[in-house]
């Protein structure tokens, strides 16, 4: 057992840092970005390919690096800390990770590879509106004829669906034969566009009987893997989530360090300095929870991956709430506006949160199986 | 990066369980998985146990017993020891005096006590806080005064527990009041037979006789009886005070209690909010644990990592939430606190108000979680 990174890892680190950092090196940045389509920097997605950081999660055989959990997590938690609005946890993470668990080779090659290269960009549409965290799909239905399918309904929020290529969709099978993941050209169906709580850009998608192509061998119920990459990215959520804690605790304490009103700095207080302290034991709780959880996947035991998700799930969402709601008292009315990057990052937690499962949800699931177990094993 | 343990971890932990689970007496190990009260006699037994096979003090240097192992290994014995159900060695004795004597003391001092320490051939009672010295240590006032080679010492001392099977007190003591208060303390050992020590019973809130009060009139203690310098015990007290907050995060007891609680009470673990309160615990005391394995919280050349307080603070308020949920679980049962053993409740739900009572001081001992948080925002965040 070992909770330090490694040399490469740390290099992977820097390197990741330091190109995020040329182009959100102040907060400034990130604002203008998000102001205008398509909601991230192209040009800092063209060089996130060429430094192979696209490519990390998926295998060379599919033209990516082959990289580790652990190097995926690097790049979310750099993402996090700076609030890249890059797509890049919805396309490279969730989508990607759908494509390579379910797609044959021939089609992991094809998209995989212009998905690491930066050529394309996908988006999973996952979930109806209304609807919560499940790996079933109601909203979008598939039907073949002919051996051509088709699908109809709606997928809302499509995280990172606005200016994707292609749409990774889950949708019903005929007769209840579970779930299935169809690849849709972005063109082909109706895409409306929105920026999410936190501004980085969503979309409604609307099929009308429009052709889909099933990844994988056609009409297999897929619902099993879906479910374990939700259960992937909600764990590479977290370490997105962890990036963005840690900013806030960073910016909270300077805050409180350089801040005077009553002709003092407002560490002067104890009222301030404990709750500050309190958000450190959450953050350090959540770190430790996040880096275990990214750990587990690497053993590859889908049960043990997903009771992993359940408890970081709710850890960071706990967390979240805690150091994201203080990050804004602690700063005060600063921390409410949009030029300020730490009521921004509570924004961003609160959306990858509702996104990829809140902690009352992850807290049902592990309520559900408390007389499983006599104890939890952290090892 | 890595989940696993090592081979030799693995094997490591594998003779820990064995060991701890078949050399250790049955009856000692369901008093302690029950929840019972230890008699002086059994932790003392316990102790001995762990002590002639080298597991009682692994963390003293090694050529006074100690092991030369990783934190994770060490980690491993103190989670392993929990979960069999076995004492952990007498705090005073393991993780307070014994490293004290080791760091800081002569080398008469070493032979004459650091064997009979590890061995518990010694009780150690700790005599820090006073009436009017809590989390203000330093505002202590308990004399010493020279007089020939020897120290005179006159003061009381407070909450001070397990006194009354004490042999030996190590005590902080005021030996120069005209300086700053921190500079004028120094330690002495003092033997608890010597004229003028008295021990006085304190009844607490759940009925037991945890703590007392230690009265000195005119304890004469020789002069070889000081550790470390003379007026130097602020740094000493700082080392051990560092040293009990990684001690007193039970993680593996508070786990092994909520397991324990889930059996006990299982006809009311269909209870959807008992289930829901029993998993945000177990997701709360993972994570803890996880923190304690990932800060490697040790002291190291007498400074404490800062993420110790962490582990303090929030381990003692998760041990707290075990047994409010204990006695939530029990309910009416509970109420037979102080009933005979004639009585028709459970021993767990009767024991669980006591519990609940005592367990109030867990953020208030070993630095109150108030002064945890000081540390946290001035050594760690800097504010």
């Amino acid at each position: 057992m070992d909770f330090t990174y490694d040399d490469e890892q740390q290099a992977l680190r820097e390197a990741v840092r330091g190109l995020l950092a040329t182009t959100y090196g102040d907060h400034e940045a990130r604002r203008r970005t998000v102001a205008d389509d398509p909601g991230f920097d192209r040009s800092l997605w063209g060089r996130l390919a060429e430094m192979g950081v696209l490519g990390l999660p998926f295998s060379e055989a599919d033209g990516g690096v082959g990289a580790g959990p652990v190097e995926i997590g690097i790049v979310c938690q750099e993402m996090g800390r700076v609030l890249a609005p890059e797509p890049y946890l919805s396309g490279v993470v969730h989508a990607g990770g759908l494509v390579a668990a379910v797609g044959t080779p021939a089609q992991k090659a094809d998209l995989l590879g212009r998905l690491s290269a930066g050529e394309v960009l996908l988006a999973a549409a996952d979930t109806s509106p209304g609807g919560r965290w499940s790996a079933g799909a109601d909203g979008v239905r598939a039907s073949v004829s002919d051996g051509s399918w088709t699908l109809d309904g709606v997928a809302d929020p499509v995280m990172g669906g606005a200016f994707a290529d292609h749409l990774v969709v889950t949708a019903a099978l005929p007769d209840g034969g579970g779930t299935g993941v169809f690849v849709v050209d972005a063109g082909a169906v109706s895409v409306t566009g929105y920026a999410a709580a936190d501004l980085t850009r969503a979309a409604t998608v609307r099929f009308e009987a429009s052709a889909a192509t099933p990844l994988g061998e056609p009409g297999r119920d897929l619902t099993p893997s879906i479910a374990t990459i939700s259960d992937l990215t909600r764990i590479m959520g977290a370490n997105q989530a962890l990036g963005v804690m840690q900013s806030q605790v960073r910016a909270t304490t300077d805050y409180l360090k350089s801040r005077k009103q009553f002709g003092v700095t407002l560490n002067t207080f104890q009222a301030l300095t404990f709750r500050a302290a309190d958000m450190y034991v959450s953050l350090e709780l959540a770190h430790s929870t996040v880096d275990w959880a990214t750990m587990t996947i690497a053993g590859g035991d889908r049960e043990v991956v997903a009771d992993a998700a359940d408890r970081v799930g709710l850890q960071v969402g706990r967390a979240a709430r805690h150091i994201g709601e203080e990050a804004i008292q602690l700063h005060g009315g600063i921390g409410m506006t949009a030029e300020y990057a730490v009521g921004v990052g509570t924004a961003h937690l609160a959306v990858l949160e509702q996104w990829l499962g809140n902690a009352g949800h992850h807290l049902a699931r592990l309520s559900a199986r408390v007389t499983d177990h006599d104890l939890v094993e952290a090892v | 990066m890595q989940l696993e343990l090592s081979p030799a971890d693995a094997e490591f932990r594998t003779r820990m369980r064995e060991f701890f689970t078949t050399r250790v007496p049955q009856e000692i190990r369901d008093t302690v998985l029950e929840g019972r009260h230890l008699t002086k006699d059994q932790i003392v037994e316990a102790q001995r146990t762990l002590n002639a096979e080298g597991l009682a003090v692994p963390h003293w240097p090694v050529e006074w017993g100690g092991q030369d192992w990783t934190e994770l290994q060490r980690h491993l014995w103190h989670e392993e020891m929990q979960r069999a159900g076995v004492p952990i060695p007498l705090a005073f004795n393991a993780s307070m005096i014994g490293p004290v004597i080791a760091h800081f003391g002569t080398q008469e001092q070493k032979e004459r006590f650091l064997p009979a320490t590890a061995n518990l051939d010694i009780w150690w009672s700790q005599g820090f806080s006073e009436p009017d010295a809590g989390s203000d240590l330093a505002s202590l006032r308990t004399t010493a005064v020279r007089d020939g080679d020897d120290w005179v010492v006159n003061g009381q001392k407070t909450w001070t527990t397990l006194g009354q099977h004490g042999d030996w007190i190590f005590t902080l003591v005021r030996t120069d009041p005209e300086v700053k208060k921190q500079a004028g303390i120094s330690m002495l050992l003092i033997d608890m037979t010597t004229p003028g020590v008295e021990v006085r019973p304190i009844e607490l809130i759940d009925g037991g006789h945890e703590v007392n009060e230690v009265w000195f009139t005119d304890v004469r203690v020789p002069g070889d009886l000081l550790v470390g310098e003379l007026n130097g015990g602020w740094t000493i007290a700082k080392f051990l005070l560092g040293n009990e907050r990684v001690g007193v995060a039970p993680v593996g007891a508070t786990k092994r209690a909520l397991a324990g609680l889930k059996r006990s009470a299982a006809a009311q673990m269909d209870d959807p909010l008992v289930r829901a309160r029993v998993a945000e615990l177990e997701t709360a005391l993972l994570a803890l644990e996880l923190t304690a394995l990932r800060v490697v919280a040790h002291s190291s050349d007498g400074a404490p990592h800062p993420a110790s307080s962490v582990l303090k603070l929030r381990g003692t308020e998760l041990q707290q939430a075990v047994s409010e949920l204990a006695l939530d679980l029990a309910g009416p049962a509970s109420l037979a606190a102080h009933a005979g053993d004639d009585s028709p409740q459970e021993g767990w739900a009767r024991r669980s108000a006591p519990t609940y009572l005592n367990l109030r001081k867990a953020s208030i001992y070993g630095g109150s979680n108030e002064i945890q948080r000081q540390i946290i925002s001035r050594t760690i965040l800097g504010l």
